[in-house]
């Protein structure tokens, strides 16, 4: 539905976006997934037409978009400033757009009850934003983008100004709300547990450039880079050995045992469910090499303690380069 | 109650506070005990006539003429300053070239001092060899005479005026529209509105503080700022570009009147009252805060 092809976008020397492409298919969830500053922002704001790439092109539904205006896009947009109009009241907000397209007052009405009720704002219609919580404000910059029965909606790190338990329900609620009303969404987001938990595909994108897309599922088990294997996960994956030797084992993936390869306990870090254990593997005389285990339930080790620790060789993980 | 805390929030506000009362109140004060007496001259000591010196004004054409004129003069300098401020300032906030250079430009008139805009201005508006008539000379019309002409003095007056404040006022509508959010216009960008549509249902509503208090400030400021009118009509011909402040001023200065000239300055006062009442009750509910 949506195809971006080979978009980049420089800022003098500096290129922030170099060459992205990928495609959206008809009601699918892809979050756009980096570290902050990898461009996928700016990505977001080329696919909008707030910025103009400095080459390639944007295809939605078959048809070039690359030079249209925003508004010409009919795209809708969440952004994580929310911008809600603080004058307007919350009604007044959410049929901005409608009112902007001259969509007829009846249609308007009907559709602005239906949003009302999927999201929940039914009794704060008549107040202004500055009257609302954070969370509330979220739920009318939803139920704004959803009122406008766009082709694709981009959402730009929506949920990055609420706080944790609240992140975590709106997490769920935007997922259902999205495969109820079967909606294309482009999800900006630098947090890995929102990509993994609400997208069907992931494009990880690092230093400009596409790292690898995927579904969540493979991106986990399947990195393709490094980068991939170490940014996903948490605490992120050990790679041990150098050059051709190097391999990755995530740290759920380690045992402490009986038998094995010795490592020396550095510190622990206990987390409730589990304890996260940091050891040195490195053999006596060499330079430290750290390795992190993920061990379930409650262990305090000892500092210099010694273990025994191995792993099911399914569980390494190779990279070409 | 007067305790200590009181006692020390007063003593904090008395520098602030003798100032104001010395300065201000109490001239106000005796300036409105003084409308109600008058003396037969400087040395005679002054008695009390009541609403006499009321009575003078109302029956006083001249009064009546600088009262049309600066209701003329504030009708024709506020509302154009203030829409030529918006543009300015939404013109210099875009992303264009030399936008330093622009504001810098624009901002010029209102750090001259108002006498030295009135000489500029006098150059400009001369006669025989100003720049106005010298131009419309270049093209085969002769100009009138900006400010000795009755049907056209005050006008003049109003262009120099408009000229001078705009800039001014720009300062203030810079600053709102900078502290506005960039994501709001992309939202209403994005939700398909035309520049227009945002401008009247965005950019304008969210200014309605920043123009509250420049509406204020120019209407004041048509009643307050007559210092042109030294340099360029003195009021003239015949009290046609006369405004209420220069007219007090004449009439205790030129006139040596004090008595009418109190009685006039408390007719100013009680009218800027009344509209900064006014707008602060009546504007103030229509208007959004964050």
């Amino acid at each position: 539905m949506l195809k971006v092809e080979g978009i980049s976008r420089r800022y003098g020397d500096l290129t922030v976006v170099d060459k992205l492409s990928f495609t959206v298919n008809e009601g699918e969830f892809v979050a756009l997934l980096g570290p902050s500053g990898c461009g996928k922002s700016t990505s977001l704001k080329m696919i909008a037409g707030l910025e103009m790439p400095d080459e390639g092109a944007i295809e939605l539904d078959g048809r070039d978009i690359t030079q249209l205006s925003p508004g010409e896009r009919k795209l809708a947009m969440v952004f994580q400033s929310y911008a809600l109009f603080p004058h307007l009241k919350v009604e007044e907000n959410i049929i901005f757009g409608l009112q902007a397209r001259k969509v007829s007052k009846d249609e308007q009405k009907r559709r602005l009850d239906s949003v009302v009720e999927l999201v929940g704002l039914g009794d704060h219609l008549q107040k202004k934003p500055g009257q609302l919580s954070g969370g509330q404000c979220q739920r009318v910059a939803l139920a704004r983008a959803i009122v406008a029965q766009a082709k694709l909606c981009l959402m730009d790190e929506p949920l990055s100004n609420l706080d944790a338990k609240l992140r975590n329900e709106m997490r769920t609620e935007i997922r259902a709300l999205q495969q109820r009303l079967g909606m294309s969404v482009i999800y900006v987001t630098h947090d890995q547990v929102e990509a993994m938990s609400m997208a069907d595909r992931i494009v990880l994108m690092n230093d400009g450039k596409i790292e690898q897309i995927d579904v969540p599922k493979a991106l986990y088990n399947n990195p393709q880079t490094i980068f991939t294997a170490q940014f996903i996960g948490s605490p992120p994956m050990n790679i041990i050995g150098s050059g051709k030797n190097r391999l990755g084992i995530r740290p759920e993936h380690i045992e402490i045992s009986d038998k094995g390869m010795p490592a020396n306990v550095v510190s622990c870090d206990y987390h409730g469910a589990d304890t996260i254990v940091l050891a040195d593997v490195g053999a006596a005389g060499e330079d430290q090499k750290l390795v992190k285990i993920r061990y379930p339930g409650h262990a305090m080790f000892e500092a210099q303690q010694r273990l025994l620790i191995r792993w099911d060789s399914g569980n390494e993980h190779r990279f070409p380069n | 109650m007067f305790s200590r805390f009181n006692l020390k929030a007063w003593l904090l506000l008395l520098p602030a506070l003798s100032f104001l009362i010395a300065f201000t109140h109490w001239p106000t004060l005796k300036t409105i005990w003084r409308s109600f007496t008058w003396a037969k001259s400087d040395v005679a000591p002054s008695q009390f006539v009541g609403v006499e010196n009321y009575q003078i004004l109302v029956d006083d054409p001249i009064f009546w003429k600088v009262i049309e004129n600066n209701f003329w003069y504030a009708l024709g300098t506020v509302p154009t300053s203030i829409a030529l401020a918006i543009i300015m300032a939404l013109w210099v906030n875009s992303k264009i070239h030399c936008t330093s250079l622009l504001r810098l430009a624009f901002f010029t008139p209102t750090i001259l001092p108002m006498i030295t805009v009135a000489n500029i201005w006098l150059f400009f508006y001369s006669p025989n060899i100003g720049l106005f008539n010298q131009l419309l000379g270049l093209v085969g019309i002769e100009g009138p005479n900006w400010l000795g002409d009755p049907d056209i003095a005050l006008s003049s007056l109003m262009v120099m005026t408009v000229w001078k404040e705009a800039g001014f006022f720009m300062i203030f509508y810079l600053a709102a529209l900078q502290t506005l959010s960039p994501d709001l216009f992309d939202a209403a960008k994005l939700e398909g509105a035309s520049t227009w549509r945002i401008f009247r249902k965005i950019t304008f509503p969210l200014l309605m503080p920043t123009t509250l208090f420049v509406l204020i400030n120019a209407i004041l400021n048509a009643f307050k700022l007559v210092d042109h009118l030294f340099i360029l009509t003195k009021g003239g011909p015949n009290n046609e570009s006369n405004l209420l402040l220069y007219y007090i001023y004449e009439t205790a200065f030129s006139f040596l009147d004090s008595y009418y000239a109190a009685t006039l300055t408390v007719v100013m006062l009680a009218t800027l009252a009344l509209i900064a009442l006014v707008q602060i009750f009546v504007l103030d509910r229509r208007i959004h805060y964050r």
